[in-house]
Formats: structure tokens, sequence, C-alpha cells
């Protein structure tokens, strides 16, 4: 419960970051979800991620906008401010306080319901505008809060608990993203916390548009026998296509790649993220190929996972390059900068009369 | 009207067709006679619409600086032979028709007891210029030439204005003048000039500015220090985006790096306008939307967000005529109260009330001063006429040491000094909590939501808890009402009263002046922001009987004045008027004298309702014919704006 305060447990073995902040200071508000959710995984994912990244917790935002996903903004990084918007319109308070202060980080939580339905026209347009954040989608093909009913990520022919079966196509946000021209775009598994914990580290340092489409499977509605996102279904159909490492600017690659498979992306401020191939054909940089995997895969009912996209940070402008404002925040630059005053007033106005 | 004086006091309508270059010789015309030192008015009927379909132009003179419309027609040019008929029975008896006679009149443009004026325009044009849209288009500017001519207006003055307009295009200057000359000499040499309709030097528009109001709001954006501005285009409210965007690109660009000192967003849709702008003030922006009628609709549920999780926004809505798409080139007083109660649950809003583009230049600074103060939105509640019109108004002063009023926001300092931040707190008494910015300060952090909290800001389901924040909201609202504009008062001593709203005000004003000279004296108040302060109250209190004039069916303004104080309904009287029109002071004028008087008292009856059809000379029939479609307009050839 929310309102029960989680108490503050400091273990002296806890290893600290960079800031000298343990584990403990990227946690939240104690989950209300039920157990075994899919989102909680995510949550301590998120949790790991900000915590390597050594972020100061009050540099980022979360925002969410309404559903059980939308909820999970509270159950991490306590230190951090969080906005919890109205049903799908999430997307449009990031673009505002984006605008607004461009230093700090942005965190969009929402599921499939806020995103592919009512959220889908601002979805489109965050990514459209590329807007320098990464969104977060805790997919789980239902509408958990009220209880159970298809949402717009359901498959063809999966059955819900009641024993409906769903007979429409799904909006699939994978195939949406690398459509309208995001430069980021990945799929993972809650359950897979090590493909996971890099990605939300690249998507964060990422500028621009960063998509993780992640499944969550709904333990209370969707996660029966003839669900095409319950965690049985998922672990079956689930092919990690590209492995991602982030590493940190400082940092030197420790890992050792076999030659010819690994990778490097250089991100815009000097840290990389190394892409491993697993498929022997498989281009992470190439979206037309990327499209096409995604699709062919998901024809045959599997999950390709992993950074499917990636496009390099010369070869695309975010929001701010695009609007041309200053490195400085918005909100911060000074009245004398932004108010020109009684002479100029008078000279504008002489052209009316 | 033969022995009255007519010099500086008359009304000229032009008809014509939009999309041919009619507006730029109206505003000529209009700034030409502003340049006389007369006092002057304009305002465009125009279609939603880009190309072909009828369109007005009123251009009211007025020695005493009355800047409403008078109600009648003293010289019509009759340009458009689809709305011949209504044009011609819009002029007053005893005025002028002036018209094109390239071709034989048709028995249309006949009436007794007016004085026929024909130009041979066409037949001018095709004579001195070639090709067919030249031709249109000078035929468009020709007609300045012969009302310079007939209202003595000065060509010199006329050549200055054209060149402040195409002052790098020289041939577009000498083909203009070459037909306002065609024009003038034309009407010269066959008509006595000038009429007794004429312009006099005079020397009243000292230190006034022709502005219209969404030009005037978005000046104020600039100078409050907005820099977030998100929206999405519906008419009438699209000149005021287009306005900040073009001040901004000459005065918010930075001299070392070109950067541009603000965030132009065009939204998809007005949900993502008002979610951008409140994400943006919520992180410490000044922001703000401007739309219309269907975009307050649409963005109800993001400003109950705003409301309950108090965040700043300035909302600026630009009425046009409802319900629905309505007619969205008109104008009316129709979002009174969707704006007031936006949004689902117990809302209420900041509403400020401007009359003229002063006030909507005054009110844009004074609305981002109180959305921070109060971390509420506030909405500037135009409309099209104010937004869309020239309007003659005192040039707006500005103050070197105006600073923004940014609210309770916590400093650095501020916060470390705490032992814990909490949000929804009331330390000061005045219901106003204090906020905190993202990246500040690590102590700092708390959740926005709209869903249930407690004063600490935390998620709650708790009766007394949830409460507990509603009420203090309310006492946030009763600081409010001594935050807002005050109510303007003028008169007193009378037991009949007047309230009226916005773009009424000029028609109300002159109304009064009319009726004091027949001996009916009336009180007038005014109000300019929502929620209502102890002066409305007052007001109501202290006369036996009030109209309340407003531009809407449905009486909102009295709805608001019933729910939101403690008058008697039975004492209050609506002077309704809601054709698209804006209200003319004739319109006041009988209606109040159709009530103190009876109904025989008035000149015409009071008009609360559609005037019944064929009522010669009188500007309701006209709007009543203009509204009812009862001439067929033809089908729109081009995209229609809406």
């Amino acid at each position: 419960m929310t309102f029960i305060a989680k108490p503050k447990v400091t273990h002296p073995s806890l290893p600290p970051n960079a800031l000298g902040l343990t584990r403990r200071a990227y946690e939240g508000a104690l989950s209300t979800l039920c157990a075994g959710c899919g989102h909680d995984s995510i949550t301590a994912a998120i949790v790991e991620a900000c915590w390597r990244l050594s972020l100061e917790p009050q540099n980022l935002v979360k925002l969410s906008g309404i559903g059980c996903s939308s909820k999970t903004t509270a159950y991490f990084v306590s230190g951090a401010h969080g906005f919890n918007a109205v049903h799908g319109r999430m997307p449009s308070i990031a673009t505002g306080a984006n605008a607004a202060n461009r230093r700090l980080s942005y965190i969009g939580v929402s599921g499939d319901g806020d995103t592919l339905s009512i959220g889908l026209g601002q979805f489109c347009h965050a990514i459209r505008r590329n807007l320098d954040m990464l969104y977060i989608i805790e997919n789980n093909g239902v509408y958990g809060l009220t209880k159970g009913q298809f949402s717009a990520s359901a498959d063809i022919g999966s059955r819900a608990k009641k024993g409906e079966t769903n007979r429409q196509p799904p909006i699939d946000p994978v195939l949406l993203a690398l459509d309208l021209g995001a430069p980021f775009v990945a799929r993972s598994f809650s359950g897979d916390k090590r493909q996971l914990v890099p990605l939300i580290e690249a998507g964060l340092k990422h500028r621009g548009f960063a998509l993780i489409d992640i499944l969550s499977p709904c333990v209370t509605f969707n996660d029966h026998e003839g669900s095409t996102k319950s965690y049985a279904y998922t672990r079956e159909h689930y092919e990690p296509a590209v492995l991602a490492d982030f590493v940190p600017r400082e940092q030197p690659i420790s890992i050792d790649y076999p030659p010819g498979e690994a990778r490097e992306v250089a991100l815009h401020d000097g840290s990389r993220i190394v892409l491993r191939k697993i498929g022997a054909d498989y281009d992470p940089t190439d979206r037309t190929a990327a499209h096409a995997a995604v699709q062919a895969r998901g024809g045959s009912g599997e999950y390709l996972t992993g950074l499917i996209y990636l496009e390099a940070a010369d070869r695309h402008a975010e929001f701010h390059q695009v609007n041309a404002t200053p490195e400085a925040p918005l909100n911060s630059l000074p009245f004398e900068q932004l108010s020109p005053g009684s002479t100029a007033l008078r000279t504008i106005l002489a052209r009316y009369r | 009207m033969t022995t009255a004086n007519r010099v500086n006091d008359f009304t000229i309508k032009i008809a014509t067709v939009n999309g041919t270059g009619s507006a730029s010789a109206n505003t000529l015309l209009m700034k030409s006679i502003f340049r006389s030192g007369v006092p002057v008015m304009g305002k465009n009927f125009f279609p939603s619409n880009i190309q072909g379909l009828p369109t007005w132009y009123e251009i009211r003179v007025s020695r005493d600086g009355h800047v409403a419309r008078a109600g009648t027609v003293d010289l019509m040019v009759a340009l458009n032979p689809e709305t011949y008929a209504r044009d011609v029975r819009e002029l007053a008896p005893g005025g002028y028709l002036l018209y094109d006679s390239t071709w034989p009149r048709p028995v249309l443009l006949s009436r007794a007891d007016i004085t026929v004026i024909g130009v041979p325009l066409a037949k001018l044009c095709n004579e001195n210029f070639t090709g067919v849209r030249t031709r249109i288009l000078m035929k468009n500017i020709c007609y300045a030439g012969a009302l310079a001519a007939l209202l003595n207006l000065d060509l010199e003055r006329i050549r200055d204005l054209l060149g402040e307009t195409y002052g790098r295009k020289p041939q577009l200057l000498e083909s203009n003048m070459k037909a306002i000359t065609l024009g003038f000499e034309y009407t010269r040499a066959h008509f006595p000039c000038p009429l007794p309709l004429s312009v006099e030097r005079m020397d009243r528009t000292a230190g006034h500015i022709m502005i219209d109001g969404n030009t005037a709001a978005a000046l104020g954006c600039v100078f409050a220090g907005a820099t977030v501005a998100a929206w999405y285009p519906i008419t009438p409210s699209t000149s005021l985006m287009d306005a900040f965007k073009r001040f901004c690109e000459r005065l918010r660009i930075d001299p070392d790096s070109g950067a541009k000192r603000f965030a132009f967003i065009q939204a998809e849709d007005e949900l993502a306008a008002i979610g951008m702008v409140l994400g943006a003030a919520w992180n410490g922006a000044r922001a703000f939307t401007a739309t219309s009628g269907p975009g307050i609709s649409l963005m109800n549920e993001f400003l109950g967000l705003a409301y309950y999780a108090e965040v700043p926004a300035v909302v600026f809505d630009i009425q046009r005529v409802g319900p629905s798409t309505g007619m969205p080139t008109r104008t009316q007083q129709g979002d009174l109260l969707s704006c007031a109660y936006a949004s689902h649950g117990d809302t209420r809003h900041i509403c400020l009330y401007p009359a003229d583009p002063g006030e909507c230049f005054q009110m844009a600074v004074e609305a981002f001063d109180l959305a921070e103060r109060l971390q509420t939105p506030v909405l500037v509640v135009s409309d099209l006429d104010i937004g869309m019109n020239d309007w003659m108004v005192r040039e707006f002063p500005w103050d070197d040491a105006y600073r923004p009023d940014r609210g309770k926001v916590l400093t650095a300092e501020q916060i470390e000094s705490l032992e814990k931040f909490h949000r929804y707190l009331d330390p000061d008494g005045d219901g106003i909590p204090w906020r905190t910015l993202p990246g500040v300060h690590p102590k700092a952090a708390y959740f926005t939501r709209g869903s249930g909290h407690n004063q600490f800001g935390a998620y709650t389901e708790d009766a007394a808890e949830y409460q507990q924040v509603l009420d203090r909201l309310l006492r946030k609202w009763q600081t409010a009402r001594q935050c807002v504009p005050r109510a303007l008062l003028e008169g007193e001593g009378s037991e009949i009263g007047i309230v009226s709203i916005g773009s009424g005000d000029s028609a109300v004003r002159e109304a009064l002046a009319l009726l004091r000279a027949q001996g009916v004296a009336i009180d007038y108040l005014r109000v300019r922001a929502f929620p209502f302060g102890e002066e409305v109250e007052r007001f109501l209190a202290g006369h036996r009987l009030v109209f309340v004039a407003e531009q809407n069916r449905d009486a909102q303004l009295r709805a608001l004045l019933t729910l939101e104080t403690a008058v008697e309904k039975a004492k209050l009287r609506s002077l309704l008027h809601y054709s698209g029109l804006p209200v003319s002071s004739r319109f006041i004028v009988d209606g109040v004298l159709a009530e103190v008087r009876g109904p025989a008292g008035a000149s015409h009856g009071r008009r609360d309702r559609p005037v019944p059809e064929g009522q010669a000379g009188s500007d309701a029939a006209a709007e009543a014919a203009a509204i009812s479609g009862r001439e067929a307009l033809s089908p729109a050839p081009a995209t229609t704006t809406v």
C-alpha cells in the first residue's frame, strides 16, 4: 500500500555507486500491484539501471498515464518528481516538461491500454517530435484495473480469462515506432533482467526518443492457458536477436566479445552501446530489415527481443535541436532576456498607428 | 438624416466576395480615417472559407469615439450581386448606395429613399489593367478611390499607407495607387463630392493605436515572459499564436548563438496542447495555449487535473459561435459557463474577460501572474470580435519595473532548510501551498496526480484526507476572489443597473450615453473576472432592476451571477444578442427602453428573440437573414477553414 511508508533499510554490505548511493536510494513506495506482476520486475530493473548509471535522483522526471503500469512510477526513485497524467496523455505532459527543461532525464511508463488505445495519437506524435525521453510500455495485452478486457496489443486467437477469443489484429508498438522514425526501438521481457537493465540504461542515456516495449504478464487476468502474453507463452516464444550492453563514457569495454560479433554504437555523450547479434543475418542499424524481421516473427507468434533498431546520434535531430532552443533550459532564462521592455514596445506599437 | 451633422459620424458597409483583395482596401480606408485623427471602428464579417463567399466589412466613423456598431448603415458599397437585395434593405432611409455601374443597375438595387452612386469599377479597371486576377484585385482597390472622393479622404495619406504596405514592391504600390486614382477621379467628375457624410480632420486619435486583440494578447505573452506555446490550429484563435511566433522570431533570438528563446509547438490536437502547457508550467516555464470553444471542450479533462493537482496554465479562449462547429468566423460569448466550470467534479476556474485589445494585452500578463500565484489554470475569455477586428485603443503602457509573480516556488536554499517537503500543506492560511520544481534539490520531489491525494501529496482514498484537500482548494478560491481584476463601475444613484461582460462593453457604454440623452439614467457594472468580487454583490444588491447584456442565447452571465452571488433572479433582465455579429448600441437602447417604458417606448422593440423577416432598416433583420441563410449561398468552391 502506498500510504504505508516503506522502511529504508540500509545494509552495510550494499555497494554504493559513483555518487555513493546504494540501490535503496533508487527505490520508491511499496507496490500495490498483484503479487507476481511483471511490472514489479520492471520497476526493479529501472531501479538497478538508475543505480548503475549513478543518476542524481532529482535529475530524473517520472511520467505516466493511467492504469496498472502507470502506478509504477511511484515505486521507483522516490527522490525524483513524478507526474501521473490523465489516461493516455502522458506524452503531452512529457513534451511540455521537456520543452521547459532539457537538462533532466525523462522516463515515461505506460501500458498497452494507455499507449495503444486512448493514447495512440500522443504516442505517435511524441515519436514524430523525437522527444528526448525513455518511453516504456509495460505490455500485458489486457486491461487490468478494469478486470480483464482485451487491449489493442492482444494477438489474434488469444483467449481471455473469461473465455472470449480475440479476433482483431494487434497494434504492435515496435512496428509502429519503426514506421514513425523512432531512433531507438527495443523489446524485452519483464522476466529477463539481464537483457532489460542494459536496455534501460541505454534508453536513458540515448538522446531522442527511446522505446522499450516490455512483455509483462498480468498474473491475475492474462496468465492462463490460451493467452499469448502469459509467462509460459512468452518464455516459450521469446527470441533474443540482439544483446545490448551499455558502456558508460569513462569506462573501457571490459567484456570480451568474440571478433566479428560485437558492434559499438556511440551515444551523443560519449557512452557506447555494444550490440551483439545472435541471429546471424540480423542488422540492428537497418530500419527496413528490422521492420521485416519483427513482422516475420510476429506472424509465427514469436517475440523478437533486444535492441531491435538503433540510429546513429548524428542521423537524427531531437525536439530541442529541431526547435533551435538554447542550451540553457527555457525555465531558467532570465526575465530580461524574455521581455523586451517599454522602448521596444513603443517601437512595435508605432506600426499600429 | 438630412438635417443632422454627419461629418465624422456615420457607418459604411462594404459588401464583397472573399478572397478578392477587398480586405486590403478596407484596412486602407479605415487607417486613412484613423490617421486623420478621427475615431473609427472596423468590423469584418467574413465566411468560413478561403475564396468565393460573401463577406462584409463595416467601418464606423465616430467623432464621439464610440467603437461599437451603431446598428445602422449610412453608406453601402454593394459589390456582390449575390447579396444586393439584403444589402440594399439594410441601408438607412436617406442613405447612399455605391455600386459598380459597369453593368445596368439591377432592379434589386432600387429604393426610393436612397441616393444611388454608380461607378463603373470593372470597366475602369478592364481598360487600365491586364490579366483576369489583376483586374479583379484592382477593382476591389478602385472602390477605395471612389470612397476617398465621396468622403473627402486625403489621397496623399492613402499613398503613404500603401507605401508602408508595399515598401519593397514599388510596382504594386503604383498599380494600387493607379486604381485608387481612377476611382477617385471618376467619382469626383460625376458626383458632387464630398457627400454630407464626410471625414474632416480632428485630433482625437493621438496616443491611440489600431490593433486586434489576438495580436495584443500575443504581445502580452511575450512581455510576460512566456516561453512555451503549444496549440492546435482553430479559428479564431490562430492569429494569436501566429503573432506570438512572429514577435518571438524578432525579439527572442539569442544574438550570439541564434538560439530561439521560446518553444512553439503545434500539437496533434487540443488535448495534447493543454497537456504540453501543463507539463511546461509544472516544470517552471510560463506556458500558454490559445483555442476556441471546441478546443475548450476537448481540454476539459486536463483542466480538471490542473485544478486538482494545482498546476498553473494560461488558456486563451477566443470564443466563436457554437454549439458544435457552429459558425467559426462569427462572434459570441457562448463559453462563459463551460470555461468557468470546465471539467467533471467540483471544479471552478479563474476567468478574465477582456473588453478590448488593450485589456487583452494587460490581462495576458495578469493571467500568468495569477496562474502562478494561485497554481491553477487561468482562462482569458476573449472572442472573435475582439480577437480578429482592429480596435482603436490607447497605446499599451509598460512598466519596466514589472517582474513576474512566480508564486510560491521553494528555492534550493529553502528546501535545504526543511526537514521534509510536503506539497499540499497550507502553511500561510491562504489556501495556496508551496511547490518545488524538478532538478532543484534532492529533498524537493513529490508526486503530482489527479487521483485522490492528501495534504502531504500521497495517494489517498481516506474520506477525511480527501475532503481536507478539497476544502483547502475552496479557501484558495476565496483568496482568488481578492486577486482577480475588479469589476468596473460607472455611474451611481440610479435604481436601475446594467451588467455586461467582454466585447459588449463599447455598445453598452454608447447606449447608456444615448439613454441619458433621453432621460434614462442607468448605473453600469462591467465584470472583468470570475470569481466575482464583493463589488459585484454590492451592485446587484443595490439596484431594483438589473439588465444583463451578453452575447449568447442562454443568458450564461446571468446564470453565473445567480449561481455565484446572492442576487434574486427576478430582478435580472436579460438583453441577449446571439446572431454571431457584434452587438450594436441600438440593440441595447431598444432593449432597455422596451423594459422601462413598455414596448411602445422602444424604437424597434425588444430583440431578445430572432426578429421576423423583412423588417426594413433593421440590422437585426439583416442579421437574422444572414444566419437563416434566407438568400441561398452558393456552394463553397474552395476549402473551408474551421
